[in-house]
């Protein structure tokens, strides 16, 4: 049962605290998209075995959003940022570039 | 046989006398002793009939790894099945019973399938009673059901009380034997928060029992010293009968606490499940003696060396008078010394080795005791009771060179360091060949959330059998260095033992054991499995060692195979002519020992079970005879019966009221979400299909939101309230769920906008006065203007009624005139009251969910969760009406453009009728021509909302139907539970009321 | 009109811990971003109290003000002050993007007392009580619902909501009973 830090109320909460809302840093396509844009917004998950990024709402506690970084093999935490960003912070970037030299990076 | 000694004990209590029952039989023990020590005390060998061949079985062990004292504990409403009598403590008044026999433990029908065990060998479920089929249903399966199993579900609901709680910690110490302690007391003096548990009543573990000296003291002085020196310190928490079950991922363990299973009625709870929280992990949990594979080593009498010095030592009982001590390393002697200077009789000492020239078996011989090396036992004779055992070569095929008469006999077969916390998240283990055991491999621990090693094997966990104290203080060290913490200058107190000469493992015994021998030889005591299954199930191809388990069931039964397994896998690696490192081992998996139920409940029973939502007007509701139904958490009234009245009576009475009359209904669980700020209006343009930034102050809107695939989420009336502000109602089910998918909106893509939301559901109840005359209960209440011109059809005001502070809104969810009325929920008990007096010249009544539904669905209303079911479109539904063509964009909009959703074949809402006039079921499907490829009728369309009408007096439904609305007056059939179908006609789905006029007066 | 009611009317038990259900007190929700102008002001004139840091309540006699999220303060106050600290908010925020709205009905509060409370709620939320800062105001679960609570004299209070109050009483005093002293 993992530890996801809140970074807007500083909580080292537990998952029982907090809900799961899948993967981040989707682009939402519209009225106006193309089927295949669509499709990949809707459906196409990346399900990576290693880094992933995901979102994660702070539900019996402050009530914000917010995103992680993380293995999926081993459930190791880089970092938890705001969600308020389309990309990945530098920073969480350079700690996974640390502990994971063979990453092939955020696209 | 077996018996007390005169004296000794370092466990027991002598003056505190103790009695309990086993059978029926009145026995005596004496504090401090577990279950299976006064069993013994009373030479009580055979407890138990074994899972399969239903054989007589003794005591093996002493702790958490018996696999045979399996035991029924109290009965009625405390009736605990399969607990262990070894790590059970013996208090006055204990009752148990043995398991798994017919009609006693003493002559057991079922001990037939001994006798036909060359019918039940390894994978018989899936071979012997395939055919013919019929017969293993009403054959073969109530047979197996009846033989086999251990103890039986308790029938009574639990008299005790369980609780959880949490718990945090820096460190983490399972096990408290001398490996935990030092552990804990360098970590306690660098400072740390640390918590050492101890599954037994007793600290210390095996040092003190086995005459270790430390600091040159006895080591039980030493534990003392080190436990009083843990509990004066305050950053330390110490908890013996707590059981580490369970590592999980980021430092998550469940410790369980047997708080008053000793002390059974006492008013605190039985069990305590601590959720703990840690930052490391030290696994101090020892390590456990092997059994030996020899022909008969399940007889009564046979047990781990280990465990009859414990017997000897702590609680002054002798397994029996005469012992035969076999092993294949200098540790095993221990017990023959033991049992010698406690004076009884130790015929012989049974070494595997050549050579047996270590301290310890120097000390035996000089004891006087015979040590015969190079041999093993080839078979043990006996049947409810060892009487003696045949010698032989260990290096032959098991021809006897002597027999030596016996009651008892001590094997040894080395040490398994428990290794279960360290792999339960991932820990890897290596082979270690001069112990023979799979130890902790320290490059490959189980990592926690940092990446960082998540836990530590100290001691004899560890495999350091002889320098348990100096592993653990180095252990506890590097623990503490990663959590940032120091412990530099700790050191281990000096750890005098003797030397010992290498083991040399023994996986059969004798090497070259023919298979009759095999048959009788015992891996897994209670599942049954012997070393001829094993070597069964790798002819037959089960070559992975997790085939093998579910295969022959080694190491499936409650112990999971604490004893059996490593025994199991090297027999298997012989099998297939390997390393044992190659077959590896199943997986470990938590709990360590069985965890009960109550303990995972915690408080969730009963009254508390779960949370269940209340109104301010529910106490009203109960008073009055509510029927209650789920909503949600919600409970709401599904109708209010009176004397006599059947639920369906009710519903058709109250319906009828409403229309009639005046009806009151309790929608204070209906979602109210206030939205507000300057980008509030074009926020709720992209939830809502429909415009809501246009929306005048004072007047009120229906909406729909849709998810992003375009499927209908949720409904509801949105009021605007002033300039930049508007309240959303959602359905009962759905206000949590939509306030967390406007925040979602808005704090994850639309960020930047200036809205702010807040659920404001529970700050009031609404009360709806329903009904021709509700008008008149208002008036009649007084304080504001109600009438057409002050809150029109579709609006909204605020004032007083009857004293009351009430937001009015003019909306209709039945077709009748109707007013939905908001006061601060700490007066909606009185203000229901107020309604129900004001209301009762006008023949007011309450009325419930069901009539609520009736009367929506006579105005073809739809209900998000009947109508929609995450499949369904607001244009499948004819609501389309309700969606803007002008909006570029909404949350929807583009998933409905998606080909399937615009084609024009989809099932659309429409009316049924029956043609005679009955009441289409629930879930019936309408039927089409033909049949599919599975060769299932084709259907068409199926029913959403289904009632019979007390206003018309028939049943009415609202379906989908292919091309539904402009099949208009066409005959369709409905599926019915008897597999006939019912005609209905295909009608508008307004069924009363065509026009609206009612709600609009 | 009636006097308010709270969900329990004050219900009471006594184990090893007291629990009581107070109130009902006033409850505003005020959600505004942290450094909008005029927002310490609302919270001072509507509480008298400082504006709470991050996780923190500021207690001052009857009155509270705590921190929720970046962007919301709970005020607590005398029931019959709640219309009247609405407006005063409303002024001290005239033109800043903020929503003021009473919530004092919504909630069901508890005070949980004793030497041993703290055990009450160790037993309730996943939550280290040891670690807690004076004046903390933690937003946790108690098992199955969300719960706020925070620590000041003689024990902890303990917010919830109104349709759980039964359920929340239920647990606080399960957890209380003798006997199950941690």
């Amino acid at each position: 049962m993992l530890i996801l830090e809140c970074p807007y109320c500083g909580v080292k909460a537990e998952e029982t605290e907090l809900s799961p809302g899948g993967e981040a840093h989707l682009k939402r396509f519209g009225p106006g998209s193309s089927d295949a844009d669509f499709e990949a917004y809707m459906f196409a998950r990346k399900n990576p075995k290693g880094v992933h990024f995901e979102r994660w709402r702070h539900a019996y506690g402050c009530g914000k959003w917010f995103l992680a970084a993380r293995c999926t093999a081993t459930l190791e935490v880089f970092g938890t940022y705001p969600a308020q960003t389309s990309e990945p912070p530098a920073e969480i970037i350079a700690n996974i570039m640390a502990k994971r030299p063979a990453w092939k990076g955020f696209k | 046989m077996s018996t007390r000694l005169k004296s000794g004990g370092r466990l027991i209590d002598r003056s505190a006398s103790l009695e309990f029952t086993f059978n029926g039989k009145r026995l005596k023990g004496y504090a401090g002793d577990t279950l299976a020590a006064a069993l013994l005390a009373n030479d009580q060998m055979l407890v138990g009939r074994s899972f399969k061949y239903h054989r007589p079985r003794g005591i093996v062990a002493s702790g958490a790894e018996e696999p045979n004292a399996l035991v029924n504990l109290g009965s009625g409403a405390r009736l605990e099945p399969n607990q262990r009598a070894t790590t059970t403590e013996v208090f006055d008044g204990l009752q148990a019973t043995s398991q798994n026999h017919w009609p006693s433990l003493e002559h057991d029908v079922g001990v037939l399938n001994n006798y036909a065990a060359r019918f039940l060998p390894a994978g018989f479920y899936y071979k012997t009673f395939i055919h013919p089929r019929a017969a293993w249903k009403h054959v073969f399966e109530p047979i197996i059901r009846q033989s086999a199993g251990l103890g039986r579900a308790p029938k009574d609901r639990d008299a005790d009380r369980y609780e959880q709680a949490y718990g945090f910690a820096d460190l983490l110490v399972a096990g408290g034997g001398i490996a935990g302690l030092q552990a804990a007391l360098v970590a306690a003096r660098a400072g740390a928060r640390v918590w050492i548990v101890e599954q037994t009543a007793v600290w210390g573990g095996r040092a003190p029992v086995d005459g270790d000296v430390i600091d040159g003291m006895p080591a039980a002085t030493w534990v003392d010293a080190a436990v009083t020196e843990l509990a004066s310190l305050p950053n330390v928490t110490l908890r013996v009968r707590t059981m580490a079950a369970g590592v999980y991922d980021h430092g998550y363990v469940l410790l369980d606490e047997k708080v008053a299973d000793h002390t059974p009625g006492d008013g605190r709870p039985k069990h305590r499940l601590w959720r703990m929280r840690v930052g490391r992990i030290i696994n101090a949990t020892g390590a456990i003696e092997r059994p030996l594979s020899f022909a008969g080593n399940d007889i009564p009498g046979v047990m781990l060396a280990s465990a009859v010095r414990d017997y000897v030592v702590n609680w002054a009982v002798s397994p029996g008078d005469r012992t035969v001590v076999v092993t294949n390393n200098d540790d095993g002697y221990r017990t023959a010394i033991t049992l010698k200077e406690a004076g009884m009789d130790v015929p012989c000492v049974i070494d595997a080795r050549v050579r047996a020239d270590g301290a310890l078996p120097a000390r035996a011989r000089g004891l006087g005791i015979r040590v015969e090396t190079g041999r093993g036992i080839a078979k043990v004779k006996g049947g409810k009771r060892v009487e003696g055992i045949e010698m032989c070569l260990q290096a032959g095929e098991g021809a006897a060179s002597s027999f030596i008469a016996c009651d008892a006999v001590a094997m040894s077969g080395g040490w398994s360091p428990v290794v279960h916390l360290w792999s339960h998240c991932g820990g890897k283990l290596t082979w270690d060949d001069a112990h023979a055991f799979f130890r902790p491999d320290a490059t490959r621990p189980p990592i926690t959330h940092d990446g960082s090693a998540m836990v530590y094997a100290a001691g004899a966990a560890n495999g350091a059998l002889h320098e348990a104290l100096a592993d653990a203080t180095h252990r506890a060290k590097i623990a503490l260095q990663s959590l940032g913490m120091t412990a530099e200058t700790a050191t281990a107190p000096a750890h005098d033992l003797p030397e010992e000469s290498p083991m040399e493992a023994v996986w059969i015994m004798p090497q070259g054991a023919p298979i009759a021998l095999k048959a009788k030889m015992w891996l897994d005591y209670q599942n049954d499995v012997k070393v001829s299954d094993v070597q069964l199930a790798a002819r037959e191809g089960y070559e992975s060692v997790e085939h093998t388990k579910r295969y022959t069931t080694l190491g499936m039964a409650t112990d999971q195979g604490k004893l059996s397994n490593i025994n199991g896998l090297a027999v298997l690696a012989g099998s297939l002519n390997t390393e044992i490192p190659l077959v590896g081992t199943t997986t470990f998996r938590p709990p360590y020992t069985p965890v009960t139920l109550g303990a995972l409940a915690g408080e969730a029973r009963g009254e508390i079970f779960q949370p269940l939502r209340k109104t301010p007007m529910h106490d009203w509701h109960e008073k009055n005879g509510a029927y209650f139904e789920p909503v949600g958490y919600w409970r709401r009234p599904y109708c209010f019966p009176r004397a006599g009245e059947t639920h369906e009576q009710a519903v058709h009475r109250e319906v009828l009221n409403t229309r009639s009359n005046v009806g009151l209904l309790d929608a204070s669980t209906l979602g109210k979400i206030i939205v507000k700020g300057p980008d509030a209006g074009r926020f709720l343009d992209m939830l809502y299909t429909g415009v809501m930034s246009t929306l005048p102050i004072g007047k009120c809107r229906y909406g729909l939101m849709c998810n992003e695939q375009g499927f209908l989420s949720d409904d509801g009336v949105v009021a605007r309230i002033d300039e930049d502000t508007w309240l959303c109602h959602t359905t009962s089910g759905g206000a949590d769920r939509i306030h967390g998918w406007m925040e979602d909106w808005l704090q994850c893509e639309w960020w930047d906008w200036q809205v702010f939301t807040a659920n404001v559901t529970e700050q009031y109840a609404q009360v709806a006065v329903v009904g021709p005359k509700a008008r008149k209960v208002l008036e009649k209440l007084g304080g504001m203007d109600v009438s057409k011109e002050a809150v029109p059809f579709m609006g909204w005001a605020d004032g007083t009624l009857g004293g009351f502070p009430v937001r009015v809104y003019r909306i209709s969810f039945s077709g009748e005139l109707s007013y939905e009325i908001a006061v601060p929920a700490s007066h909606g008990a009185a203000f229901w009251a107020a309604c129900v007096a004001a209301g009762a010249e006008f023949g007011a009544m309450p009325y419930g969910t069901e009539g609520l539904h009736v009367m929506r669905a006579e105005k073809g209303f739809i209900m998000i969760g009947d109508e929609t079911d995450g499949t369904v479109i607001p244009q499948d539904l004819g609501l389309d009406w309700a969606i803007s063509k002008k909006k570029a964009d909404f949350l929807g909009k583009r998933g409905q453009e998606r080909s399937f959703l615009a084609s024009a074949d989809r099932w659309k809402l429409v009316g049924f009728e029956t043609l005679d006039g009955s009441v289409i079921a629930d879930g019936a499907y309408i039927i089409d021509a033909g049949v599919n490829a599975n060769n299932q009728r084709k259907v068409q369309g199926r029913v959403t909302s289904t009632y019979h009408s007390p206003t018309l007096g028939r049943g009415i439904a609202m379906g989908l139907l292919r091309h539904g609305p402009v099949r208009m007056g066409e005959v369709v059939e409905f599926t019915k539970l008897d597999g006939s179908t019912v005609k209905a006609k295909v009608v508008n789905a307004v069924f009363y009321d065509k026009d609206g006029e009612k709600q609009n007066v | 009109m009636s006097d308010p009611v709270s969900p329990l009317s004050g219900a009471r038990y006594d184990g090893f811990a007291t629990v009581r259900e107070i109130g009902p007190l006033g409850m505003i929700t005020l959600r505004a971003k942290t450094g909008t102008p005029g927002l310490e002001a609302s919270v001072m004139a509507a509480t008298g109290c400082e504006m709470p840091a991050v996780r923190h309540v500021v207690v001052n006699g009857a009155n509270a003000a705590g921190w929720m999220s970046p962007d919301e303060t709970l005020l607590v106050l005398p029931y019959a002050d709640v219309a009247g600290a609405l407006s005063k908010i409303a002024d001290a925020m005239k033109g800043q993007h903020h929503l003021a709205v009473d919530v004092s009905d919504a909630r069901a509060v508890f005070r949980v007392e004793g030497a041993k409370a703290d055990q009450v709620i160790r037993k309730l939320s996943p939550v280290d009580v040891d670690l807690l800062q004076p004046g903390e105001l933690r937003r946790s679960r108690a098992a199955q619902v969300a719960a706020a609570f925070w620590a000041d004299e003689g024990g902890f209070t303990v917010v919830c909501f109104r349709s759980v109050a039964a359920y929340m009483f239920g647990l606080l005093s399960t957890s209380a009973r003798p006997g199950a002293e941690l």
